[in-house]
């Protein structure tokens, strides 16, 4: 990620002042935007969208191939939708320690928020072990990504909100181990807060997964 | 980092105190790879764009004097697949958008009033991605062999099985790092726009071309991710072998068509919106009027933004969707020209009573706005299914399509050039040879495709390489081949005019044309720190609202206050002398240091698909070891700069 520029011009005193408008507050230690918002923050919502449509497009082929693979396996032979109802708990679970963690360091419990989001990256790496299994099992059923067209859009929709996932799980332990070094401070808490943004994103990506894919079947 | 005194500087037309800038040393040629001056990308990416353009038009020669006769020998089939593959590929992806983020890197952040873009080491990476995915599509050339599917890449034309050779995979991989370098570049560029506006800059007071390119960059964030599937979908079928466009397996090419238009009609958008935007500049300036319906034109621009997202199938006509997907896609096709139809009428409304002064950038912007209505009128011809079934596939679309890109974005982007040059070099561009390359192009580039019109109605194919003798085309064809190599004979004379204005042009002063927005009121070429103070906006033209409050008193609307009093540009230049009190400490200016790490970045990125090129040659291994290399030096170079001094 990049920093935004730090631009600090000391001497800027605007000519609103002149014309009996109250001068504006001198803050050192955000830079100043239009918005209001942060740049790293808004860079974040612009790339959601972004991978919003990433997903809608890997969604809508998944969808327009449902029910036209030519041989099995097929979904209903397939799932295991307890087992997958399990992993996907954990995972809704895992935007609650993220929220919490978010709440910890806002609040400048250091200590607390590295348990927190510990713990959001264990739940995300217990989702992601769930899924590897998942694979693993679908494999030695005979379905794989070559296979049929079930195989070909359920492995590369799941895959890719699964390395979504890790990139995840290794942005929060990035986190932690910044925190470990003592490099991230209550007044940092937005670092949290931008990686929780995209964890949550990728949550509510596999809500939209589970339902249409799992639930759904055919 | 050196901590310099910077020269004396000006703000409104005022000298104040040079200010102390915490400046990176810019020297050499390493500078240049480690640069994030917002400035010099734009310099790196105008240039790139600028030898794609010249690869891309001697492509299109090669082509033209291939159908110089009918059975003409000079290049076999295979090659002019290759060739009008390369030709459009290069032109869209590397030489118009480039030359579009050649404007937005140099101009925008000084049209906001900003120092810098909000992310420049974001947009180093940008500028390097874009360069390694432009090297790699085009030595596919030299490697075996040109992709040659088109480069609309239709499926199932482009699987294994139809494309055995290593050509698609150069194309494949290619476009997907170019579409990561404009993600990348239309996130940084967003922000940019909506955060690091002057103070009191509202977004109806942002001048035309900023706004044009934002939405640009709102096009370019939800249309790519849709190719970037398709493409993905082709790799996994060309690499893994999965049934995406395999019709054995069930696999429907249709779903590669909708992939790829959903990006590719929004891309069109792309090419012409930033053009647009920069006619919008130059026609008030070269006018001496403001912009004629400033917020009209805005609205216009986002009606045309969301308007490019229900028009893909219109590509698709041929296929077969079904007679209520054409109408659908017929009507809202008819509808955008509508709001194009509002540009154009503000355009000419700006012009009118107004006193226009034929400079070469204007000459341009009046080229461009009659070329691309010649090319929006057969635009509507083909939005009727009917229509487009008997012209669909002919050289009726070339005309066209190079009617809207040639007449509209180029002769835009040219404007651009002759327009903003003085800015960017200190130096003018020499008027008389501007006036030479201009007429000369406008001539030649109706003596190549206004007969393609008729050639295509005449029944004449595009992309096949030769004629029969008895479709009575070949006068036609050899107009079009004339007129081609008259239009190179301009591109030259405009090759030569940068060169030698660039040694020996007039010295341009600040403000050459009198401008109407802040880039005008800062030395030429700009100083790395742009502004040695912040200005204020406290109107619309914000800078002929600073020289000529009179002008601006044309329509109120634009000079409204921020906050109470007078708005106009006069107390601007006086409050600003006013602050600067000769006893005030000078401004700190703290620059965003040189990094390498963007270009190590973009590296690992174009080493992890240089791995599935490999698996061509040395077999399936390359791809795990190249992937894990790039990802690596990827996650690397990302963890560095993430650490490194601001």
């Amino acid at each position: 990620m990049a920093h935004a520029p730090v631009v600090v011009d000391v001497a800027a005193s605007p000519p609103l002042e002149a014309l009996g408008a109250p001068p504006p507050p001198l803050v050192l230690e955000h830079p100043h935007t239009s918005t209001g918002l942060d740049s790293r923050k808004l860079l974040m919502w612009a790339f959601l969208a972004s991978d919003c449509m990433f997903f809608g497009m890997l969604i809508a082929t998944y969808m327009v191939y449902k029910n036209r693979s030519l041989d099995g396996p097929l979904p209903r032979e397939t799932f295991d939708v307890p087992y997958t109802s399990v992993s996907a708990f954990v995972l809704l679970l895992s935007s609650l320690t993220m929220v919490l963690a978010l709440a910890a360091i806002q609040h400048g419990h250091e200590r607390r928020m590295r348990v927190w989001l510990s713990a959001t990256a264990l739940l995300g790496c217990v989702f992601l072990g769930g899924q590897f299994y998942e694979f693993t099992t679908f494999y030695k059923d005979g379905l794989t990504l070559s296979r049929n067209l079930f195989g070909s859009t359920f492995f590369t929709l799941t895959g890719f909100h699964g390395t979504h996932v890790f990139i995840g799980v290794f942005w929060l332990l990035s986190l932690v181990a910044q925190s470990v070094r003592g490099r991230l401070h209550q007044e940092h808490s937005l670092w949290v807060e931008i990686a929780g943004l995209y964890w949550h994103f990728v949550d509510i990506v596999w809500i939209l997964i589970f339902t249409l894919v799992y639930l759904i079947p055919d | 980092m050196a901590v310099v005194s910077a020269p004396l500087s000006r703000v409104g037309g005022m000298v104040v105190a040079p200010p102390t800038i915490a400046e990176p040393a810019y020297r050499g040629l390493w500078s240049w790879f480690t640069t994030v001056d917002h400035k010099r990308i734009g310099i790196l990416y105008g240039v790139s764009a600028g030898t794609f353009f010249v690869i891309g038009g001697l492509e299109a020669l090669v082509i033209r004097l291939q159908l110089w006769i009918p059975g003409n020998t000079l290049v076999s089939a295979e090659m002019f697949n290759a060739l009008f593959t390369m030709h459009a590929t290069t032109m869209i992806f590397l030489a118009i958008m480039p030359l579009g983020a050649a404007f937005f890197n140099f101009i925008l952040p000084l049209q906001i009033g900003a120092r810098d873009v909000a992310f420049p080491r974001l947009n180093a990476f940008s500028y390097w991605a874009f360069i390694l995915g432009g090297i790699m599509l085009n030595v596919s050339f030299l490697l075996g062999g040109a992709p040659d599917a088109g480069w609309f890449g239709y499926a199932n034309l482009t699987t294994r099985q139809f494309s055995p050779g290593p050509g698609i995979d150069f194309w494949m991989l290619g476009l997907q790092i170019l579409g990561v370098a404009s993600i990348a570049a239309a996130l940084n560029f967003f922000v940019t726009i909506l955060n690091m506006r002057a103070p009191g800059m509202s977004l109806m007071r942002m001048p035309i071309f900023t706004w044009m390119s934002l939405i640009t960059m709102v096009l370019l964030l939800l249309a790519f991710p849709s190719i970037t599937v398709g493409l993905i979908l082709l790799m996994f079928d060309r690499f893994f072998n999965t049934n995406f466009y395999s019709v054995p397996h069930g696999g429907d090419p249709i779903l590669w068509q909708h992939l790829f238009w959903v990006f590719g009609h929004p891309e069109v958008y792309i090419l012409i919106l930033p053009g647009m935007g920069i006619v919008s500049e130059i026609i008030p300036v070269f006018s001496r009027k403001p912009l004629f319906g400033y917020a009209v034109m805005v609205y216009s621009g986002i009606a045309i933004g969301f308007l490019a997202f229900g028009v893909w199938a219109h590509h698709m006509f041929a296929v077969g969707l079904g007679a209520i997907a054409d109408a659908v896609f017929a009507s809202s096709t008819m509808l955008i020209a509508v709001p194009t139809g509002v540009k154009i009428f503000n355009w000419i409304g700006t012009m009118f009573k107004g006193s226009v002064n034929f400079k070469t950038p204007m000459l341009w912007a009046v080229g461009f706005i009659s070329m691309f209505i010649i090319g929006g009128l057969s635009g509507i011809m083909h939005a009727s299914p009917p229509a487009d079934l008997i012209q669909h596939d002919t050289y009726f679309i070339v005309a066209h399509i190079h009617y809207v890109l040639i007449g509209g974005s180029i002769m835009a982007l040219m404007a651009g050039i002759y327009y903003w040059f003085p800015k960017m070099s200190g130096r003018m561009l020499n008027e008389t040879l501007g006036k030479w390359n201009f007429w000369t192009f406008v001539i030649f580039f109706n003596v190549t495709f206004m007969p393609m019109h008729w050639t295509g109605l005449l029944g004449m194919p595009r992309r096949v390489y030769t004629y029969g003798i008895e479709l009575g085309v070949t006068e036609l064809n050899q107009l079009s081949t004339i007129g081609a190599i008259g239009l190179g004979f301009s591109v030259l004379l405009f090759v030569i005019n940068l060169f030698t204005s660039l040694r020996y042009g007039e010295i341009a002063s600040d403000d050459p044309w009198d401008g109407a927005t802040l880039e005008w009121s800062i030395p030429s070429p700009p100083p790395v720190y742009n502004f040695a103070r912040i200005p204020t906006v406290l109107s619309r033209d914000a800078w002929w609202a600073t020289k000529h409050p009179e002008r601006m008193h044309l329509d109120p609307i634009e000079v409204t206050p921020l906050a109470g009093g007078p708005a106009h540009g006069a107390q601007l230049a006086h409050d600003v002398v006013a602050t600067a009190a000769p006893d005030a400490a000078p401004p700190v200016i703290h620059m965003p240091s040189p990094s390498y790490w963007p270009l190590l970045a973009a590296v690992g990125l174009s080493m992890m698909a240089t791995g599935l090129l490999a698996a061509d040659s040395f077999g399936p291994v390359t791809i795990p070891i190249f992937a894990v290399a790039g990802l690596l030096l990827l996650i690397g170079s990302i963890y560095g700069w993430s650490f490194e001094a601001p």
